[in-house]
């Protein structure tokens, strides 16, 4: 009798436990963040979880009556595991959203969920082109490698620069940021004299490094996944490649924000294109960067903090302009087409492609206040993706 | 052409120095011990944690982290490795490639997993270069303090190992456990003391390498496989085996990565497979010695 009793209390108690879990359900949005927090791409994690934090701070975490709610999951930068994550994401905690994605494989393994639960994929790092093609659902805020390079090749023979090597990681972002490079490069009048592919997990240089100088080109087009850029660096100018004329240039991966003080005077003159530099003078930069060094201990953010940032907000407008209600589609549709003013400047997510336009810069490494910094000397207005232009 | 040479006999001396300390393990001890690479991250981080946080210099740092690395491979050799002297192959290769995951995590815990940079002195990262055209030989100073440095080492061990009473010792113990100890040897500690200096080495081609490979906490299983190639090819029952494995591989990766760029890091392992069908043992067995 005793039993029974407890028993039906029992019963009781998880019925009003789940009911209430639902209640909360229908009050909650959640976010599920999944991110390379250990492994070759860790500080991308750390990067993107830092910024999305900050946004959430600095805008509350209620937005149309719904409590926002940050799940971060670690991949470990392994597809497989971000594949397996998003779908317990969207099955197991019935995220609202998927976001983060360090590198193009990631993004790539979880397209298909995302069609499939109809759930939008906001894509806050990896920048190979063909990503947003990959599920109607991906929505992207960080740059892509065709964007950065094409802008390069456009400047560097206007600026005595014609016959280039290039050197890139072998896999999808590297492939695109050589093709791109390349073919603009030629249209401009310039010539690209020789390919170079440096396997990912390859860390010495020095043989490619030695075949580039033999080569004699006027220039070095370099890219490398944010993390390996010094590596690079050091072997560049341990060879003595600076001395024989030989200039490098590449995407900004190869001077990320993060790792650049780090690296010593010998960067000082390196031009890249991106699309953000923590040097870019505006209020709403200055104030950006003020704010994350504030609230992680002096790290500097770089263009994947900024990514981070920038999908949060997409995210956070997407779901005040539905008001709360509506499924994957309806957020997807108030995703698209938002333009606003992002610390890296002027940004825009083009609603046919879902993926973004924005100012790309050219930059020079230079000593302000003590620290080296990306400093921008040009800038090519609102830059559609050109992978996408065919 | 010089140039390359001169690059590839540089790495190829770094993995000697970074292999050496299996070589004696696996070869004269025969342990099989995958968390060498663990000992070889230690010294790396021994040194750029004295370098960034205490201001050392570069050259300080060196014995440190060789001290460091040996004193954490006496520590582990006393406390978990002993144990597993006697067990099967399969058990300590369990054991010691859970210990490298430990230390993977540990590190990825306590420090980070961005790349570590070091600052050399002004006076390493300098460049000479002599002759001109297809034969000019361009060194980079800091490469050539590699292969001094491991040079010597190599001279230091080979003396020891073959000149001198504890090298006799060492190679009594290897053969024999029962017999050497009944003859008076502590084998313990003579086993105590080759482990301390193999995990050493190990912390100081970390050290060296910080620069060159590049550091971060997935170093002990990103270069287990140079490692093991490098034993596997040379044979494990002398230095000279290693040290001429190490160059061949340091020179033909090097070569290979310049002149057929397309096959990239494919080279070292084609070069190992064509190795071991011609001499299954290694390039160089110890005649006479237990197997």
């Amino acid at each position: 009798m005793h039993k029974r009793v407890f028993l039906n209390a029992v019963a009781l108690a998880i019925a009003s436990l789940s009911s209430t879990a639902v209640l909360a359900d229908g009050n909650s949005f959640k976010i599920g963040l999944i991110l390379p927090m250990t492994g070759q791409q860790a500080s991308t994690g750390r990067q993107i979880e830092a910024a999305a934090r900050l946004y959430m701070a600095q805008n509350g975490d209620t937005v149309a009556g719904k409590k926002i709610e940050l799940i971060v999951k670690d991949d470990t930068t392994v597809p497989d595991m971000t594949k397996r994550l998003a779908q317990e994401l969207v099955v197991n905690d019935k995220v609202n959203v998927l976001a983060g994605f360090g590198i193009t494989p990631s993004a790539l393994a979880t397209a298909p969920i995302a069609t499939q639960s109809k759930t939008p994929q906001v894509v806050m790092a990896a920048a190979t082109s063909s990503i947003t093609e990959a599920s109607p659902y991906i929505v992207r805020t960080s740059f892509t490698l065709p964007q950065a390079s094409v802008s390069l090749a456009d400047w560097a023979p206007k600026n005595g620069i014609k016959k280039v090597v290039t050197l890139v990681s072998d896999y999808g972002p590297g492939i695109d940021a050589e093709k791109f490079f390349k073919e603009r490069l030629i249209f401009n009048g310039g010539q690209v004299v020789e390919s170079l592919r440096v396997p990912l997990r390859g860390p010495d240089f020095a043989p490619f490094l030695q075949k580039v100088r033999d080569l004699k080109p006027d220039a070095l087009f370099v890219f490398v996944p944010s993390g390996a850029g010094a590596a690079v660096m050091k072997q560049f100018l341990e060879r003595g490649m600076d001395k024989a004329g030989i200039k490098l240039i590449g995407t900004g991966d190869i001077t990320d924000d993060d790792q650049l003080n780090d690296m010593g005077d010998g960067a000082l003159g390196v031009v890249t294109s991106h699309h953000y530099s923590t040097y870019h003078p505006s209020a709403v930069n200055k104030k950006f960067v003020e704010a994350f060094q504030k609230a992680n201990k002096g790290m500097r953010p770089n263009f994947m903090a900024v990514g981070g940032y920038d999908g949060m907000r997409v995210i956070y407008e997407a779901l005040k302009v539905t008001k709360g209600n509506g499924g994957g589609d309806a957020l997807l549709a108030a995703m698209k087409g938002q333009i606003f003013e992002s610390p890296r400047g002027p940004m825009f997510i083009d609603a046919q492609t879902r993926d973004v336009v924005q100012n790309i810069y050219l930059r020079k490494v230079e000593r302000k206040d003590g620290q080296l910094y990306n400093v921008e000397f040009d800038v090519i207005k609102d830059v559609k993706d050109p992978g996408k232009a065919r | 052409m010089l140039t390359l040479l001169f690059d590839g006999i540089a790495y190829g001396m770094l993995l000697f120095i970074l292999a050496v300390g299996l070589a004696v393990t696996m070869g004269l001890m025969n342990f099989i011990n995958l968390a060498h690479g663990a000992f070889a991250m230690a010294g790396g981080y021994i040194t750029v944690l004295l370098m960034q946080r205490a201001g050392v210099p570069f050259l300080a740092c060196l014995p440190l982290a060789f001290l460091g690395s040996a004193l954490l491979g006496a520590v582990l050799e006393r406390t978990l490795y002993r144990p597993l002297y006697n067990k099967p192959h399969l058990d300590q290769v369990l054991f010691s490639i859970g210990l490298t995951f430990m230390a993977v995590a540990a590190t990825d815990y306590f420090i980070g997993s961005s790349q570590q940079i070091i600052q050399l002195p002004e006076w390493l990262k300098g460049r000479t270069e002599l002759g001109e055209g297809a034969w000019m030989l361009g060194m980079g100073h800091y490469r050539l303090f590699i292969i001094a440095v491991c040079a010597a080492l190599t001279v230091a061990l080979q003396y020891v190992l073959t000149k001198t009473r504890f090298g006799s010792r060492l190679r009594a113990s290897v053969d024999d456990q029962r017999v050497a100890a009944g003859l008076g040897i502590n084998v313990n500690i003579v086993f105590l003391a080759t482990f301390a200096v193999g995990s050493g080495l190990a912390g100081l081609g970390g050290a060296l390498g910080a620069e060159v490979l590049g550091l971060d906490p997935t170093f002990p299983l990103k270069f287990m496989i140079y490692f093991l190639i490098v034993v596997a090819v040379g044979g494990t029952s002398s230095i000279t085996g290693p040290l001429l494995a190490a160059l061949l591989l340091g020179v033909a990766d090097v070569a290979g990565k310049y002149y057929i760029p397309k096959l990239g890091g494919f080279i070292v392992y084609s070069l190992m497979i064509a190795i071991l069908i011609w001499r299954p043992q290694g390039l160089f067995v110890r005649q006479g010695g237990k197997s």
